[in-house]
């Protein structure tokens, strides 16, 4: 009979023992990390958001989590726009750049000087000018481009980095400094970035392709 | 082992195995007792577990946790839910009520009387940004301010004209304390600008009547500004129009605890007036200098201290054709120099309680002088109109200083206590033709105590209760003034208000010494208000009645008017409408202002009460705003109208000696079309290093004649239309922001 509660305490321990495993965050974040490329609406967006949310406070020494989570929020918060960031709704983008950023903050004070911490920053502050640009847009303006600039000296192999300014060029008609063959060479040079770019990990920021090859398709 | 036994350690394992990973399936609906609230996080604490409600407010999801567990829902704009379930294997059902977090900006709040914008508030009225896009405006704070209902048109001199109210009757405060020369100093006929840009400040409250017990020595209108915290970030920036030049820098330190920043404005009227035409024929075409100094600290996680100062001199000389004497010259010359410094502090002192304390102390020195000039523009004495011939020197030293302690109670109920005081000391100079010097000296110590309190009896009604204590060493008297509005909250996006209060003003120092004891005038604000607010629009409606008592009444000496008594008095009535939308038109913004007004007054040396040449009966503005991202440029459009003024020529009569009406008419009714256009190059470019904004606005574009009223000869025999400057304004300007980031140089280093 001993061992037969031997038996059953270790089948227990494993249980207990597996569910406790890093193991679990690493797969965890995986399964929503894969789905990032795929999520098209807005509450998708925030229900990827919370999920991330939870894994971050859960663990609360991981910054990958955190920078996803506002990353997921600023996304949503581009989606309630017109769906290209131009113009938008304060009340309904403010509290999710509220948001993001005070993620943001947390991820960055575990991970200091990584350029994907300055993409969001740069993506935070375009939400916030671009749902008021007359008002914001001497405030705002430089903060969205000194993070830029940031991203990008911190690491000049950064797709996402050349999707920005693509995006920023694509959606500015050319009487207006916009262009689209400059937007076209954006992209095909974050395309280019993404052959070579090798994320840390399954789980460290890797996403971009899909919107990249959407937009090389628009041309 | 037996077969049975074998069967048993099976069984239990696999019970085991199944109680291991069997799932706990939680789900419910996450409502605000009504409706279902979409994008709540549900989540089990300290676990990966949880999911987000769908549009209805469902919501469902499965754990492997066991035991005890705390489940919490949030949602932006709601009181965190915690609750703690026990898991077991099956389904678990939990509806999750949501309640409403009671902030600032979903109770009600005490509106009557008051224009609010400011960042606390939900739905600004008119921020830093509108004021600078409101076409009529041109960039100053109280000439976009008069787009909103209760200000008049006035274009002859500077200042905000409230509901019969004359502009003296406003005060205005930056960072609680009152501001003494808030405005240029002005010249005849002509109205000057505020000395602060709008961008200086983040809040704005205009108060049309009925203001808090914490301001006092307004009989009128106080209009409350906030400055601006720490900056986004360190920036410099630059700027070169038609008027002038001005550059500044503001660096915020590393920490982002604490920032410094210093600006200087060179503005030279030369090449405009070249360009446009004015009416006065300038000798000395006027020039300003404008520097400013600031630092603001955070002295902790609530607590702010700001310092703000500015240094401005101005210099300007004309002549106009005289009416007094034709082929004769009026000239007119002024110098000033100011300086004011502000010193504020506001923090959490424990809890619950908050203190705001503020220091202001200005030094203001005004020469003005006025003389005839004969046709060779020489300066010559006219016998009989030997008074055209004068300088005046006038020296002022203000000190104000003031202290609000805050007690918060449950709720939003708070209680809000404290003292100002308020030191000023005018000297004038008064030299005459004959080189007689004339002397003056008028010293004041004002101090105030108030005591207000914010009764919040449910999310829906509240009060706001308050009195306020003066003492003037001046005329030897006190006053106490009881303060009292309420509101009630009619629905999710209306509410109506009323107020009440008594308001007690120091007679005008220009009116000073008087020829025997004065005492405080004195005004009465019945106010009733219903307005309807959301984010997309904002509709308000408000009645007024405003009784006027012991206004002074003056009396000639010979050549000045000094005050005799506080026998005047009058009244105004009337009501306002404002409707402003961002909606209805798909990026733009509009908002339609008017204001009805019916009053009249005895004072100064009216001989009887009258509709005074300040008040226009109806007053109408529609300002439009547009901006297209796709050309990142704005386009603003304003249109104000006012019916025709009275105007006066009251004399003095030896043989009744009695003041007299001479004469009295009616101007013409004002319009002005304004347009401005802004440009903004850099909106979408990323790589931008300069942040540019490119200005174009043109005043009365349709070149309407606009009459603000009539001046007299000396002896009223002849009249002349007030009218502006120029008949159309035309103004150019670029405005560069650099955002300044020293941490590049600092990645380079370390690379």
């Amino acid at each position: 009979m001993r061992k037969i509660i031997a038996f059953v305490l270790l089948a227990l321990l494993t249980q207990i023992a597996y569910s406790q495993m890093p193991d679990k965050f690493v797969k965890a974040m995986e399964s929503k990390v894969a789905m990032l490329d795929s999520i098209q609406t807005a509450e998708g967006w925030i229900d990827m958001a919370n999920a991330f949310e939870r894994i971050a406070n859960a663990e609360k020494t991981q910054w990958l989590p955190y920078y996803y989570a506002a990353f997921s929020n600023v996304m949503a918060g581009y989606m309630m726009g017109s769906g290209n960031a131009m113009g938008g709704d304060p009340e309904k983008t403010d509290p999710l750049a509220d948001k993001a950023e005070k993620l943001l903050n947390a991820a960055e004070a575990m991970e200091k000087d990584n350029s994907e911490i300055f993409v969001v920053k740069k993506m935070i502050a375009s939400l916030r000018m671009m749902a008021d640009p007359m008002n914001r847009y001497m405030t705002y303006g430089p903060v969205a481009a000194t993070a830029l600039a940031r991203a990008k000296a911190l690491s000049p192999d950064n797709p996402r980095v050349y999707i920005l300014e693509a995006q920023d060029k694509f959606y500015t008609p050319e009487q207006f400094g916009g262009s689209k063959t400059e937007a076209k060479e954006l992209f095909l040079k974050a395309y280019k970035e993404f052959e070579i770019f090798k994320p840390a990990s399954p789980i460290h920021p890797d996403w971009g392709r899909s919107q990249v090859n959407y937009f090389l398709t628009q041309f | 082992m037996k077969y049975s036994q074998k069967i048993l350690i099976i069984t239990i394992l696999s019970a085991f195995q199944y109680l291991a990973s069997a799932q706990t399936t939680i789900k419910g609906r996450v409502t605000d007792k009504k409706n279902g609230i979409a994008g709540v996080s549900i989540s089990l604490k300290d676990t990966y577990d949880g999911a987000t409600s769908d549009s209805a407010g469902h919501y469902s999801f499965t754990t492997t946790e066991k035991g005890e567990f705390v489940l919490t829902a949030s949602a932006i704009g709601y009181k965190p839910f915690e609750q703690m379930v026990k898991l077991e294997p099956g389904t678990l059902t939990i509806d999750i009520l949501l309640k409403e977090e009671i902030t600032e900006l979903t109770a009600v709040t005490v509106t009557a009387g008051t224009f609010e914008a400011s960042d606390k508030k939900k739905v600004t009225v008119l921020g830093p940004i509108d004021i600078v896009t409101t076409a009529s405006g041109n960039g100053d704070i109280t000439e976009a301010l008069k787009s909103l209902p209760g200000a008049q048109q006035i274009g002859e001199s500077e200042g905000l004209f409230v509901r019969g109210g004359t502009a003296g009757e406003t005060k205005i405060f930056i960072d609680g304390t009152l501001v003494n020369n808030f405005f240029y100093t002005g010249s005849p006929n002509i109205a000057s600008r505020g000395r602060f840009s709008p961008f200086l400040f983040k809040g704005t409250v205009f108060s049309t009547g009925g203001y808090s017990a914490l301001y006092g020595q307004a009989l009128s209108s106080a209009l409350i500004l906030e400055s601006i915290d720490l900056p986004e970030q360190s920036s410099a920036n630059l700027g070169v129009s038609v008027i002038g030049l001005s550059g500044g820098f503001q660096q915020l330190a590393k920490n982002k605890k604490s920032s410094w920043g210093i600006d200087y404005g060179y503005t030279d009227l030369s090449l405009a007036f070249a360009l446009i035409k004015q009416r006065q024929d300038y000798f000395k075409v006027p020039i300003l200098h404008n520097a400013d100094a600031n630092f603001r600290i955070k002295t902790s996680k609530t607590g702010i201290l700001k310092y703000y100062s500015t240094f401005g001199s101005q210099k300007l000389g004309f002549r106009t054709n005289s009416l007094d004497t034709l082929t004769y010259k009026d000239i007119f010359r002024l110098k000033n120099i100011n300086m004011y410094h502000n010193l504020s502090w506001k923090e959490k002192i424990a809890n619950k309680w908050r203190l705001e304390t503020g220091v202001s102390y200005t030094n203001n020195r005004d020469q003005l002088a006025g003389g005839l000039q004969d046709a060779d523009n020489t300066n010559t004495v006219v016998s009989g109109l030997e008074f055209k011939n004068y300088a005046l020197d006038l020296k002022g030293h203000y000190f104000n200083a003031k202290m609000v302690v805050e007690k918060r109670f449950t709720g939003l109920s708070v209680l809000r206590f404290g003292g100002e005081y308020n030191f000023s000391d005018d000297h004038s100079m008064y030299t005459a033709y004959d080189n007689s010097r004339y002397p003056g000296l008028i010293r004041e110590n004002l101090g105030a105590a108030f005591a207000e309190t914010d009764i919040y009896l449910t999310n829906a009604i509240a009060a706001k209760i308050g009195g306020r204590y003066e003492h003037s060493s001046l005329f030897q008297k006190s006053n106490i003034a009881p303060r009292l509005s309420l509101a009630y909250k009619t629905g999710k996006t209306s509410q109506a208000s009323v107020a009440y209060g008594i308001f007690y003003q120091n007679p005008e120092r220009r009116y000073l010494p008087a020829t025997a004891p004065l005492t405080f005038m004195k005004a009465t604000h019945y106010i009733a208000q219903y307005q309807l607010v959301s984010k997309d629009y904002t509709l308000r409606g408000e009645i007024f009645y405003k009784r006027y008592n012991d206004l002074i009444k003056t009396a000639s000496n010979g050549t000045a008017e000094s005050a005799s008594s506080n026998n005047g008095f009058g009244d105004a009535r009337g009501f306002d409408f404002f409707w402003r939308d961002k909606k209805t038109l798909k990026n733009v913004d509009y908002w339609i202002s008017y204001s009805y007004l019916d009053t009249k007054r005895d004072y100064l040396n009216f001989p009887y009460a009258i509709q005074p040449s300040f008040a226009a009966k109806h007053t109408a503005s529609l300002i439009i705003k547009k901006f297209v991202s796709q050309w990142k440029t704005g386009f603003n459009a304003a249109y104000n109208f006012a019916t025709g003024r009275p105007y006066y020529y009251i004399g003095y009569d030896g043989a009744t000696s009695s003041y007299q009406f001479k004469d009295r008419g009616k101007t013409p009714a004002y319009q002005n079309f304004s347009f401005s256009l802004n440009y903004l190059p850099n909106l979408n470019n990323t790589n931008a290093k300069k942040f540019t904004v490119l200005v174009l606005s043109v005043s009365n574009v349709f070149g309407f004649d606009q009459t603000y009223g009539y001046q007299y000869s000396f002896d009223g025999m002849r009249k002349q239309r007030i009218v502006p400057p120029s008949k159309t304004f035309v103004f150019i300007g670029m405005f560069i922001s650099f955002g300044v980031d020293r941490s590049d140089d600092v990645i380079n280093m370390n690379l």
